[in-house]
């Protein structure tokens, strides 16, 4: 297993090497001169060539290259243009929304996902089972954002004033706020890495409230991720209960499966015992593809929403041709869907002992 | 499970259709490829006599109409006096119905345009990445994997911001980040087959490389292709629809249906309908792809079953 590990985290080097190219080429090739994209249309010429000169533009591109990576390595995402902050500290206000938000779809995705795919695979051609696919095609057939905004309508304005009225936008109640977690716990000179992590941990709002004790913002805060979350998370609960599915059917026509219930075990155990761990090894799968649809519909769904995540700020930033933000929130997001992706791989190394001697 | 042997009969033995025929069957036969072609005849159709189906102009704002008026219906109450607007009245008083009629073009022309671009260039890729192999494979499938190492949706986000707002340029960017599953599987048919004896056959009497790769080898890639492309059309018309509702695709005033919605989306809550049917049309043509691929991998390509929603 180890030899897996190690094999597969090393095949992570090119794939970041790639990623970091393609980023940075596709800065290079937005059309006009760098300096008046970033100066905007007055600057002068003297101000392009100091602006050139600061930032090595007249430098070749590999050297270039090699300056932006090793830039990166330090965790310099470079600096907004429009606010004059580094990336590196938006990128931390920011993704924890995100993050919460992936964490509750998917969360959403499974639980309900597989329980559908179990229901309709032991019940195969029942009213259950049909309405489980039905459900399912029509669900990877919904644009997020157009679900975001049916589940807004329904229960913010139709179940207005009844017990399942939820929050349709925001991410706390008006009045409700939660303080910096430096202030809280004195370190409110910290400097570098350090502060960049607090900050992460004080926009993690869920986080926040219960280290803080808030448990008021607490639930507040999961009420206002609920529907989000169903929105983002409809797309792969409809993957995850046609593979449950069809992956549970399969496993039961094993013999092993007609053994078990040969020998006098009851339903439930041989389906839990017996016929879940074998079909796990294909949903587990699908669950770690799935991040990559996580992930777009979170940028997605957070404008619907109006959530303070990545894809709001990504979005305004391609708007304000706010070309550093754009570069280190569209770097920061493939290496988290990289590093995901690695997570899945050796899950599924671990569950399925074949993958590890290919 | 019971198995019982059957004898065998004239049926069981020899086949008496063409493979062909035979797939055709099974996919007019398949409950899901029903469904997906009759809802797909009813957008072509919708699409090739949008002028005729569309009581008022798409584009231009009606007089005398209260904006964001609710539908009006005569069969369901509406007065008779009053003209009868089947999606009632978007924001700049055009008819709503009109605009989603005429953007059912726009949606068939997004994913079709955007496929049959993503499968030449990625076909050919993946021709010459198979059939050269050596560095030159190498190279091909590793910037296909570097391609496939970002999300796909924030990759073409990511390519407007680059190439700036506007349909066209979305649409290369969703064509652009869909390229590297045709490569893959055009490129995995080539090396299945290229050492085939009947390859060599062909090789040895003389055909040139371009006629081996369209003649004899690339038809195998047909099947998958078809399947994939077919799905590819959903999920291209999804991300196409996503761009310009976050105002990165298709500019006003265009009955493009992601548009519509995106415009309209902070009036939600007082004029729902606004939003409701672009999404119900996106969401029935995006289905009808989804169900006619479903029934083409399962009619075509048995082997093939249970892929294909993976990776979006």
């Amino acid at each position: 297993m180890s030899r897996y590990v190690i094999r597969r985290t090393a095949a992570l080097i090119p794939v970041f090497l790639g990623i970091l190219l393609m980023v940075f080429v596709m800065v290079r090739l937005i059309p006009g001169d760098p300096c008046l994209v970033m100066l905007g249309e007055r600057a002068t010429k003297a101000q392009c060539e100091a602006f050139k000169e600061r930032f090595g533009l007249k430098d070749p591109l590999p050297v270039q290259f090699a300056r932006y990576g090793i830039q990166i390595l330090k965790g310099d995402l470079g600096t907004s243009i429009s606010t004059g902050r580094p990336v590196a500290v938006i990128l931390a206000e920011r993704l924890p929304m995100t993050i919460e938000l992936t964490i509750g779809a998917i969360l959403f995705a499974t639980t309900v996902g597989i329980t559908l795919g179990v229901l309709s695979a032991i019940h195969q051609n029942s009213p259950i089972d049909v309405a489980t696919m039905v459900l399912a095609n029509v669900g990877v057939s919904m644009p997020v954002f157009w679900l975001g905004l049916m589940l807004a309508y329904v229960f913010a304005l139709v179940f207005k004033d009844t017990p399942l009225f939820l929050p349709p936008s925001g991410r706390l109640s008006p009045g409700l706020s939660l303080p910096p977690l430096s202030r809280v716990w004195g370190l409110e000179d910290v400097e570098g890495f350090p502060r960049v992590a607090l900050i992460f941990l004080s926009n993690s709002v869920l986080f926040n409230s219960l280290v803080t004790g808030n448990l008021a913002a607490f639930w507040d805060a999961v009420r206002h991720l609920i529907l989000p979350s169903v929105a983002v998370g409809t797309i792969p609960l409809s993957i995850i209960a046609r593979m449950t599915r069809s992956s549970l059917l399969e496993v039961l026509g094993e013999d092993y499966i007609r053994t078990a219930r040969a020998k006098g075990l009851r339903e439930r155990i041989v389906l839990v015992r017996h016929a879940m761990r074998n079909a796990m090894i294909p949903i587990v799968t699908v669950v770690g593809l799935q991040t990559g649809s996580l992930l777009s519909g979170a940028v997605l769904t957070e404008t619907v929403f109006s959530l303070p995540g990545v894809g709001t700020q990504l979005v305004s930033a391609i708007l304000a041709r706010d070309y550093p933000v754009v570069q280190g929130f569209t770097l920061a997001v493939a290496v988290m869907f990289a590093l995901i992706n690695l997570i899945v791989d050796l899950s599924y190394a671990y569950l399925d002992p074949r993958i590890r001697l290919d | 499970m019971r198995a019982v042997a059957q004898p065998l009969t004239q049926e069981l033995v020899l086949p008496r259709r063409s493979p062909t025929l035979e797939a055709l069957r099974r996919l007019i036969r398949h409950r899901s490829a029903q469904v997906g072609f009759f809802l797909l005849g009813l957008m072509v159709f919708t699409a090739i006599f949008a002028e005729a189906i569309a009581p008022y102009d798409p584009i231009k704002p009606l007089p005398n109409v209260q904006r964001r008026s609710p539908p009006c219906i005569h069969l369901l109450g509406c007065p008779r006096d009053r003209p009868q607007h089947l999606f009632g009245i978007d924001g700049n008083n055009r008819d709503l119905f009109s605009r989603v009629v005429h953007g059912s073009r726009l949606s068939l022309q997004i994913g079709f345009s955007t496929i049959t671009f993503a499968i030449i260039v990625g076909g050919l890729l993946g021709a010459i990445a198979g059939y050269a192999g050596g560095w030159l494979d190498n190279a091909i499938m590793r910037v296909m994997d570097v391609i496939l190492a970002f999300p796909s949706l924030l990759l073409a986000i990511a390519i407007v911001s680059v190439l700036g707002p506007g349909l066209i340029n979305a649409l290369l960017a969703i064509g652009f980040v869909s390229i590297p599953v045709y490569a893959r599987i055009v490129r995995a048919s080539v090396l299945a087959v290229k050492e085939l004896d009947y390859v060599m056959a062909a090789r040895a009497v003389g055909a040139s490389p371009l006629r081996l790769l369209f003649v004899h080898i690339l038809p195998n890639a047909l099947t998958p292709l078809i399947v994939q492309g077919t799905l590819g059309i959903a999920t291209a018309i999804l991300d196409a629809a996503a761009l310009s509702f976050l105002g990165l695709g298709a500019e006003v005033p265009k009955p493009e249906w992601g548009l519509m919605l995106g415009e309209e989306r902070n009036s939600v809550f007082n004029a729902p309908h606004l939003v409701f049917f672009p999404g119900i049309a996106i969401m029935l043509t995006v289905l009808a792809f989804n169900l006619l691929g479903d029934g083409l991998r399962d009619a075509l390509d048995p082997r093939l079953s249970g892929r294909g929603y993976e990776r979006r």
